[in-house]
């Protein structure tokens, strides 16, 4: 097979678009670098990033003196800037650990002393003040950890959007493009990077291949740490009701396991779960035991949560290392080839620090100079759902296109859909507008909608109907013509 | 922008047209329906299929041609429509809803008399929490028959169906005639939920297997759908292990049931019917909000259009009456309940004035009852009306039009179905 050989010679090659390789791509376009990322996926945001909890947390569980713990705090104090300045729905709704017994009230008590080591503000709560916070907890639930620094963000807007900024500011973004091999040019130190179809060259390499990242480090060195997947089942809710549960609900840990989560979503749906058991890294299917095992744990929390307003399951994988800890790090075989692995939770939230810290040692490395016109500002995404009436109808005049709703459940017009396929990193596929615009991820689940949507991806992309794809390639939805045409 | 009409209706498929039909009849000219999409007609566009019209027209149509009755009477008539708008809200308060299309932007409109039209959904995989992965591939019947029938593609060529509702049946023979392989049909409950002759001309007529008490248990594939495991379920519908089967499939249909798409009218406060999720309705069809009617699939899931328009002509001619005429004086109301063997009954209430006209209460049985006497009884179990029917089936929702009730004399109503 004869490869496109890419003529320039980047000075960084991040592989992987999951949130920390786009937060890297971000924070890297602060300098000026020829810098580009590399996804094996028709979109960013398609694995752990896309399928987790979505909490920003606050910091007060990592052990004290880790990277962890430093990055998580860090991330959380960066979090909500971050958030304004790309756009990204975002709430600080606080959280509740909660406890059910003595015993839960004393891990709560040790659990204040850590958040002090740690930096971060909690407090206790007792039963009173905490069934006024949230009236509709079960009347078992005793006592909390209230860290009032919690928040809840938009995984896939986040992730979207630091690509988005990062192209904005000059970094390339290549899709469908597979890692196969890695070569290091002993004479110059050039790193050969290998797809299915490309060469890359490169002076610097960041793996941030999540749940392969051992496997793509394997390419070039003996990796010093292994990735044991774990996969977390998750139950989401419409928003039937803004005010059922208010804050992120966690059980306090015990020996049996951490127990589940109930949070509101920065949509006001509801998640619940997850579960926790080793996985294929492939596997991120459900299962009905684990989902009743959920239902039943969850009922702790919440007595009846309405399991009528179900809208989907789903499964997400965490790359969850045998270190038991954040591994970023340059190697020491392989000179400016940086490798962030293992970032399992809290790496949403430690993901805009992360990014920081890795651009700041590869500028460092390389040298590089401050990007003078560097705008760590995106472009506004108009939402419907959050413009007056006024500034709706200005806009409307300006582009009738946005007086169009498509997406009926989650009322996303025509307008915004159009742009969040031709800005930069922008919607490929039917699953590309469900992740930056939510059509198709209300109740209906796009049985209305994909259709419309299908139809304006194409004349967008100025492709036939028949190309248009629900995700990767070989998903193309409509797959043979009828015979009557 | 601010408008105002008479009527405004919420929906312009068969229900908002027959609704608006029947308006117009009784001599309310100003209306306005106010529809999603590009077209008039709703859901009947993509049934090309025959069998509809059979009650109402005495004659078997296509549900275009179906639609095309209808569209052609308010394009005669100039009744007044807009195409790709959406409603946003609707305050009963103020009697205003709110819209937007490209054309007039976001908008506000009053209204004398509301009907609330807006059709049903279908159920996805996602909320009957089918396990497994999430690949392409799955889709509700209902979409893969707007692929087909409107923008001409197949969606798979190997198919399977994961419920035995109509739609599903309807697409087993018309995804087979395309030349599609369709491997077989899971029904979860012991008996089908379609309509008995679509079960015949759908599925026997092709040979294509109906499992029942059968469901999927699992989705197979990442990123295409690649196949399925189905199980036996036992009596309380729970999987029953070792009976797992894999099936090599590229598309999952799901025809697992339809709900009244009411979120909107429930979210401006109407009281809602929790056995059919639509809204709460006494006989004129006027939900718990003043001036506010509901009709067709949105108020409960009907089997045959021809239901939804005579349902949808009370709605309409009710409208009419209260726009021209002025709310009238009842003396008071009754309240209907049913019995177990029933899943639901409409209309929820009874005003009772002077003179009170043909009353049109519509159910559906829980379980098959082949000869059945159906009772109306008074609030002290004595029997006021009675009916004999046979082959009641709940995939077949039973229409009675009842006149001469004596509801001077009664206080509540409790319609009965007993086996014979």
């Amino acid at each position: 097979m004869s490869l496109n050989k890419n003529k320039d010679v980047f000075d960084c090659l991040i592989i992987g678009g999951g949130v920390i390789g786009c937060s890297i791509a971000r924070y890297l376009s602060r300098f000026n670098i020829n810098a580009i990322l590399l996804e094996k996926h028709s979109d960013v945001c398609e694995e752990v990033s896309s399928a987790n909890s979505a909490i920003v947390h606050s910091g007060y569980d990592p052990k004290p003196g880790t990277l962890k713990a430093k990055f998580n705090v860090l991330g959380n104090k960066m979090m909500e800037q971050v958030c304004k300045d790309l756009d990204v729905p975002y709430i600080k709704n606080g959280s509740l650990t909660i406890g059910f017994n003595g015993d839960d009230k004393k891990t709560i008590l040790e659990l204040i002393e850590r958040a002090k080591i740690n930096g971060v503000k909690a407090r206790f709560i007792e039963k009173d003040e905490l069934h006024n916070m949230e009236p509709n907890l079960n009347e078992e639930c005793l006592c909390a950890l209230y860290a009032e620094d919690s928040a809840i963000v938009s995984p896939f807007e986040l992730t979207i959007a630091f690509m988005e900024n990062a192209m904005d500011n000059g970094v390339k973004l290549s899709l469908d493009s597979e890692v196969i091999n890695i070569e290091r040019d002993i004479d110059n130190g050039l790193y050969h990077v290998y797809t299915n179809k490309d060469e890359f060259i490169a002076k610097s390499l960041v793996n941030a291949t999540g749940l392969y990242s051992d496997k793509i480090l394997s390419l070039i060195e003996k990796p010093s740490y292994k990735i044991n997947p774990r996969k977390g089942e998750y139950i989401l809710l419409d928003h039937f009701n803004a005010n059922f549960v208010k804050h992120t609900l966690f059980m306090c840990p015990t020996k049996v396991g951490k127990g589940v989560l109930v949070s509101p979503t920065t949509s006001y749906n509801y998640i619940i779960g997850p579960s926790n058991e080793l996985t294929d890294i492939e596997d991120t299917s459900t299962d009905f035991e684990t989902l009743n095992e959920i239902k039943e744990v969850a009922s702790k929390l919440i007595k009846n949560i309405p399991y009528g307003e179900v809208i989907r399951t789903f499964a997400g994988t965490r790359p969850n290392p045998d270190t038991d800890d954040f591994i970023i790090e340059e190697s020491k075989e392989n000179p400016l080839f940086f490798n962030v692995g293992g970032i399992m939770s809290p790496g949403l939230a430690s993901s805009p620090a992360i990014g920081e810290y890795v651009s700041n040692l590869i500028k460092e490395k390389l040298n590089l100079s401050e990007n003078l016109d560097y705008n760590p500002i995106r472009r506004k995404v108009f939402k419907l759902t959050s413009l007056g009436k006024d500034k709706y109808n200005e806009l409307i005049k300006k582009d009738p296109t946005y007086g169009h709703i498509i997406c009926r459940c989650e009322k996303v017009s025509e307008g915004e859909i159009i742009d969040s396929i031709h800005r930069n990193c922008g919607a490929r596929t039917i699953k590309g507008v469900k992740k930056r615009l939510r059509a198709g991820f209300g109740k209906c689940q796009g049985c209305f909608c994909q259709e419309e949507v299908l139809k304006i991806l194409a004349r967008e992309l100025n492709v036939d109907i028949n190309q248009i794809r629900y995700k990767d390639e070989g998903s193309e939805i409509l797959k043979y013509p009828s015979k009557g045409e | 922008m601010n408008r105002a009409v008479d009527l405004v209706i919420i929906g312009g498929g068969s229900a908002g047209l027959s609704a608006a039909k029947s308006a117009y009849e009784n001599g309310l000219k100003d209306i306005l329906i106010i529809e999603r999409s590009s077209e008039l007609g709703g859901i009947l566009n993509q049934c090309i299929h025959n069998g509809f019209g059979l009650h109402k027209f005495k004659e078997e149509l296509t549900g275009p041609e179906y639609a095309y009755k209808y569209i052609s009477f308010i394009k005669e008539n100039n009744i007044p429509y807009l195409l790709d708008t959406l409603v946003y809200s609707i305050s009963p308060k103020n009697k205003e809803i709110t819209y937007s299309n490209s054309e007039e932007g976001y908008t506000t409109l009053k209204y004398k008399a509301l009907i609330f039209a807006a059709g049903c959904n279908e159920r996805t995989q996602g909320q009957i929490m089918t396990p497994g992965e999430r690949p392409n591939g799955v889709f509700t019947a209902g979409l893969a028959q707007r692929y087909l029938n409107i923008d001409g593609y197949l969606v798979g060529k190997n198919v399977y169906i994961l419920g035995s509702g109509d739609i599903g049946l309807i697409m087993a023979r018309r995804m087979k005639l395309e030349g599609a392989n369709v491997i077989g049909v899971s029904e979860i409950m012991p008996y089908s939920n379609g309509l008995n002759r679509n079960i015949v001309q759908c599925l026997n007529d092709f040979n294509i297997p109906l499992r029942l008490h059968n469901t999927v248990t699992k989705i197979h594939g990442k990123n295409q759908l690649e196949g399925i495991t189905i199980s036996d379920v036992d009596d309380d519908l729970n999987p029953i292990k070792g009976s797992e089967e894999f099936i090599k499939c590229d598309t999952l249909l799901l025809s697992i049931g339809l709900y009244p798409f009411n979120a909107m009218l429930k979210n401006s406060g109407a009281k809602v019917n929790l056995e059919t999720k639509g809204a709460y309705v006494d006989q004129n069809l006027e939900t718990s909000l003043d001036s506010i009617f509901s009709c067709g699939n949105v108020l409960h899931v009907h089997d045959l259009v021809d239901y939804v328009s005579l349902e949808s002509e009370i709605a309409g001619k009710n409208a009419a009456k209260l726009v021209l005429e002025g709310r009238k004086i009842y003396d008071k109301v009754i309240l209907t309940s049913h019995n177990e063997n029933m899943s639901y009954l409409l209309p929820n209430e009874i005003k009772v004035y002077d003179s009170v006209e043909n009353i049109l209460f519509s159910f559906r049985v829980k379980k098959p009852i082949s000869k059945a006497e159906i009772l109306f009884k008074d609030e002290n179990g004595n029997i006021i009306e009675k009916f004999n029917k046979v082959d009641l089936l709940p995939s077949e929702m039973v229409q009675l039009n009842v006149s001469d009730l004596p509801l001077n004399d009664i206080n509540s109503l409790k319609v009965e179905v007993r086996a014979l």
